[in-house]
């Protein structure tokens, strides 16, 4: 990797003022996207400001939401007791993100500022009609996301929290592993909640994850896997690559779709 | 001592040092005042090199020197030299372009090396090197060998017309030909078999360095560093051999990729004697992919003559093998040598044809790779076999029954040059079908159809040859090196043993299994045997290990040389136990009078050897020291049966091998769980080639799998438990009766796996599947295949 100065603030106002103070400074969350990056030196960074002295990792269930600090890892959403009881579909996610080291360093926030195309959790965020909570402002999953590697996100802005509305009656991921990777070639996370029925897609979509508002309307109608089964994503607006074609994605949302809805019960 | 010997299950002994990290690998290696080279390397698959701009990386912070092409040819340096030559069916040699150690005039493959930068640190080399420019003319590119023998595709290189490198061809074509035109049937296949990338889990390293005097020493990643010595030494940097040590300390897994000489040792070699410092150069898993020798890439039609009750009459294959961009070590031997004389098989065709066609292209080189070309002739026999019974309605087993080598028919000579000397492939299926509960496969299908799962069985009935041999042989066939081994056994005064063998272990537990074959024939325990391997500097000679030869070969040498340790031990013993040393016998450690109770341990003996005050120094020199080289009669020949069992998942296509059997017939066993542990690694890979596996490029010879994102390894939840079993078949012309273990898994397995996904989408239609299975792959095969999908 190329050489930049490394800071490691500890408060939030420090990190956007670090951040705020170049515009070739980058934010360190979990690192499991952006160390590789660096060491393939594919991006140059002057500064590396590292969250994860900032405080905010921790899960805390209130009445009517499960709030996710940015800087949980994985693996501690897919152990937490709170989170499995109040959303299970969003722990076993967090519990097949990578492997097992991805899962003890890699955090929400990185994850979702991040915006992999074919990372897992924003597929539960969007399907969960979750808040993505900012030093700044409150931000509408809906209105979150903005294409592959592409977020709402302002210069200065760090995601400090995740809040889950609850209750939430059903939930579950099903994941369809890119062979190599172990991203989401396809992955859809059905959910039943405050937000209504929704069903959200990663891995598939050219511009990231999306929501398939057919299935949405034919689960609200009847929540089976059935009702889906004959609802197919159109293949045009599809990824397609050397482990799936636009047409096998397609397919693999419907047989996803069906397997998530099985799963949540 | 519990019993250590041959046969034993005694734990490894170098396992000990690797899993507490304190293996000693070339990159743990530094030398006092070491630079980094850095390669910058083609993203180009095919271009002319119109400039090379160094001025700015030269004069970067840090940077001790800059090299290119230009400088070696300034030298006198040559190319990189092939270990083995062809010959066409006219009689011509094959083309055989020069391989600088870094480009000149042009790049050939995306990875070729153009540019070194030498810095006082990595980071600084590839700093510099950034500031590197270079300007490419790009000329047309190809990846497949059908795409580059297509009239006015690109040249590779100008020495080899049409991109051919050789046409070459084994057997009797008119006695086939005879045989087709009089057959009751014919049955043809068209297959490939897909490009591998090797990754051992350790990535290549080299470290040269030269002292004053101009003795040179070079620490590399080698599974032979004896060839490695003779090939740089004498063949491109012109350093006598007793100026040039090469030193393969610990090597963390080969698969074959590090047999071969590299650009990279020769570099860091010539870099070390022009600085007098020390050159150390560590790849990069993303230089892995792009720089190690590729594995398999053939394509091939293959075509066999039947009478009418499905005998084999007569074989013809035809195959294209790829060479990639330039001619890797003993590139041109695998898809002839090593592949064509296999294509016997277990089976007694009488007569066999085969051409191969070897072809350039802009990719990266081609060689040796777990197996060889006898994954390569085993995929191709063992589902050509399959296709004939599908097509015939053979069963089959019986097909493969009615038309097996008998085992009352060894020693066998086949029609393309080999001759097996033992074997039993009825013992090994019917042990094999038995272990894998073949008979209650019915039910299981059943019970996989009522989960919705295509469930089928695919067996491969496999041979291989090992410990590739006689030096004379191979000579003839175009070999510029002996494939003889050398052990030297050191008696130390108190009775332990140090072994210098010129096989190298990278993985296969040598330091144990050697031991054990001390322990069996000296009565030393493991303990007290040193194995010394991968030193020019300290072992007399050797060739190395690949083709599953250490312990037919380099094991027959270590029991040469104890036999005349025993031999000179008697003589000790005969003067001091005042007897003749006809009536001496040693057995378990001790040398005794023969009918008496006088006896003297070995190690009294060798006390007595190295303090010769009661010896017969007129007749007998001291010390306790032999060495033995030893020069195979023939290859060995494992072979056995794989079963394996698959389901797919008809929603997805997934493939899952749920149940696999290995019953191998690898002579005589040294260690059973080393043995299992070479089993289940080599059919790892295999299910990794058959489903997951794929080194991608697209037309042109741009790498699209350069990475394990994208470059699927088998990982342990693609790989079931398996079943390992053998049945043993003694090498009639080896000391130990050992065949070799290293390679039948992945020779095996291969064309069970895809046998048995035929199988299990028989009502599909499908005849054959081309590797690797890819779930997508599988799902559009069931949607283009299915009529019943629609209804459901």
């Amino acid at each position: 990797m190329y050489d930049f100065t490394y800071h490691r603030p500890t408060s939030v106002a420090d990190a956007v003022a670090l951040l705020g103070s170049d515009a070739d400074a980058k934010a360190l969350a979990g690192g499991q996207t952006f160390i590789p990056v660096l060491k393939q030196r594919l991006n140059k960074p002057s500064k590396v400001v590292d969250l994860a002295g900032l405080g905010l990792a921790g899960i805390s269930l209130s009445g009517n939401a499960l709030v996710i600090g940015a800087s949980t890892r994985h693996a501690d959403v897919a152990g937490s007791a709170d989170v499995r009881r109040a959303i299970p579909g969003l722990a076993a996610l967090a519990g097949g993100i990578g492997d097992n080291q991805v899962r003890h360093r890699g955090t929400i926030g990185g994850s979702l500022a991040n915006n992999d195309p074919a990372a897992c959790y924003p597929s539960a965020v969007l399907a969960l009609g979750a808040t993505i909570v900012t030093n700044k402002r409150s931000i509408a999953a809906d209105d979150f996301f903005q294409g592959m590697f592409t977020t709402a996100l302002e210069a200065g802005e760090i995601i400090t929290s995740v809040s889950f509305p609850l209750p939430v009656a059903k939930s579950a991921y099903a994941k369809f592993n890119q062979p190599a990777s172990r991203f989401a070639l396809v992955g859809v996370f059905v959910a039943k909640g405050p937000a209504g029925v929704r069903v959200a897609v990663t891995g598939a979509g050219q511009n990231g994850v999306f929501r398939q508002r057919a299935m949405e309307a034919a689960l609200t109608a009847s929540w089976s896997p059935d009702a889906v089964a004959a609802i197919t994503t159109p293949a045009a607006d599809l990824n397609s690559d050397i482990h799936g074609s636009a047409e096998y994605r397609a397919h693999l949302i419907t047989v996803m779709a069906k397997r998530a809805i099985a799963a949540a019960g | 001592m519990g019993f250590e010997g041959i046969g034993a299950a005694v734990k490894r002994k170098e396992d000990g040092r690797f899993l507490a990290g304190r293996g000693n690998y070339v990159d743990d290696i530094n030398r006092p005042g070491q630079v980094y080279a850095y390669f910058k390397r083609s993203d180009r698959p095919h271009a002319r090199i119109l400039r090379i701009d160094t001025a700015a990386a030269a004069a970067a912070p840090g940077v001790v020197a800059v090299y290119t092409g230009a400088d070696f040819a300034a030298d006198g340096i040559g190319g990189l030299p092939c270990g083995w030559q062809i010959h066409s069916k006219d009689g011509s040699p094959m083309a055989e372009p020069p391989h600088p150690v870094l480009a000149q005039g042009k790049v050939r493959h995306v990875g070729d090396p153009v540019v070194a930068v030498l810095a006082e640190t990595r980071q600084q080399a590839k700093d510099a090197a950034e500031l590197i420019e270079i300007d490419y003319e790009d000329l047309p590119g190809t990846a497949s060998v059908l795409d580059a023998l297509k009239p006015g595709a690109g040249l590779v290189h100008d020495e080899a017309p049409g991109n051919v490198c050789y046409d070459w061809q084994i057997g009797d074509r008119a006695a086939v030909d005879a045989a087709f035109a009089g057959a009751a049937r014919v049955v043809r296949l068209d297959l490939t078999n897909n490009r591998l990338v090797p990754n051992a889990m350790e990535p290549r390293a080299a470290i040269g360095e030269c002292d004053v005097a101009g003795n040179y020493t070079l620490y590399t990643t080698s599974q032979n560093p004896h060839v490695i010595r003779l090939l740089m030494g004498a063949f491109v940097l012109h350093i006598p051999e007793h100026q040039l040590r090469v030193v393969a300390p610990d090597v963390g897994g080969g698969f074959g990729s590090k047999i071969y000489h590299y650009a990279e040792e020769a570099l860091v070699t010539w870099a070390a004697g022009k600085l007098r410092r020390p050159v150390k150069w560590t790849a990069e898993r993303s230089e892995s992919f792009m720089s190690d020798a590729h594995g398999r890439d053939h394509v091939s039609t293959a075509e066999m003559a039947l009478d009418a009750e499905g005998h084999f009459l007569a074989l013809k294959v035809s195959t294209l093998a790829n060479m990639g961009a330039y001619l890797s070590t003993f590139a041109p031997a695998v898809p002839t040598y090593l592949y064509a004389t296999l294509l016997a098989g277990v089976y007694k065709t009488p007569v066999i044809y085969a051409e191969v066609k070897a072809v350039f292209t802009n990719t990266v080189p081609v060689d040796a790779y777990r197996g060889a070309g006898r994954p390569e002739a085993t995929f191709l026999l063992e589902r050509l076999v399959d296709a004939i019974a599908h097509d015939t309605g053979i069963d089959r087993i019986e097909l493969r029954r009615r038309n097996f080598i008998p085992a009352n028919a060894f020693p066998y000579q086949t029609p393309v040059a080999l001759q097996y000397d033992s074997g039993d492939y009825e013992t090994t299926l019917a042990a094999a079908l038995k272990a894998a509960d073949h008979a209650g496969f019915p039910a299981r299908r059943q019970a996989a159809a009522a989960q919705g799962k295509l469930r089928g069985i695919g067996i491969s009935t496999y041979l291989e040859a090992c410990g590739i041999a006689p030096s004379a042989v191979a000579g003839a066939l175009g070999a510029r090196a002996g494939l003889y081994e050398v052990a030297n056994v050191r008696v130390n005064p108190t009775g332990s043993v140090t072994v210098f063998t010129g096989t190298h272990s990278h993985g296969q537990g040598h330091e144990t299994t050697f031991a054990q074959v001390v322990a069996e024939q000296l009565g030393v325990p493991v303990s007290q045997v040193d194995v010394v391997h991968g030193d020019t500097a300290r072992i007399p000679f050797g060739m190395g290990t690949y083709g599953s030869r250490s312990i037919a070969v380099g094991g027959s040498a270590l029991v040469k040389a104890m036999d005349k340790i025993v031999a000179k031990g008697k003589r000790i013993a005969a003067h001091l136990l005042e007897a003749s040393v006809d009536d001496i016998e040693f057995k378990d450690g001790k040398f005794s009078v023969a009918g008496t109770d006088k006896s003297k341990t070995f190690g009294e003996i060798a006390l007595t050897a190295y303090v010769p005050h009661n010896y017969p120094i007129e007749e007998l020199e001291p010390g306790l020291d032999e060495t033995a080289f030893y020069d195979p009669k023939n290859f060995t020949f494992p072979g056995g049966c794989h079963v394996a069992e698959v389901e797919i998942d008809r929603e997805t296509g997934v493939v899952r091998v749920v149940n696999f059997t290995a019953v191998d017939d690898i002579g005589r066993v040294i260690n059973p769980m080393i043995v299992e542990g070479q089993v289940h690694g080599g059919v790892a890979q295999g299910i990794g080639q058959a489903l997951l596996e794929q080194a991608g490029y697209d037309d042109g010879g741009q790498i699209v799998s350069g990475s394990f994102m994208d470059y699927t390894m088998p990982r342990a939840d693609n790989v079931p438990n398996i079943h390992v079993g053998t049945e043993s078949t003694l090498c009639t012309h080896n000391p130990l009766g050992v065949k070799g273990v290293g390679e039948v898994g992945a020779i095996g397995s291969p064309p069970a796996v895809i046998n048995a996904i035929v199988d299990a989408l028989g009502t599909y239609g499908i005849r054959h599947l081309d590797m690797p299975a890819t779930s997508q792959k599988i799902w559009s095969i069931l949607q283009a295949g299915a009529p019943r999908m629609a209804a459901e």
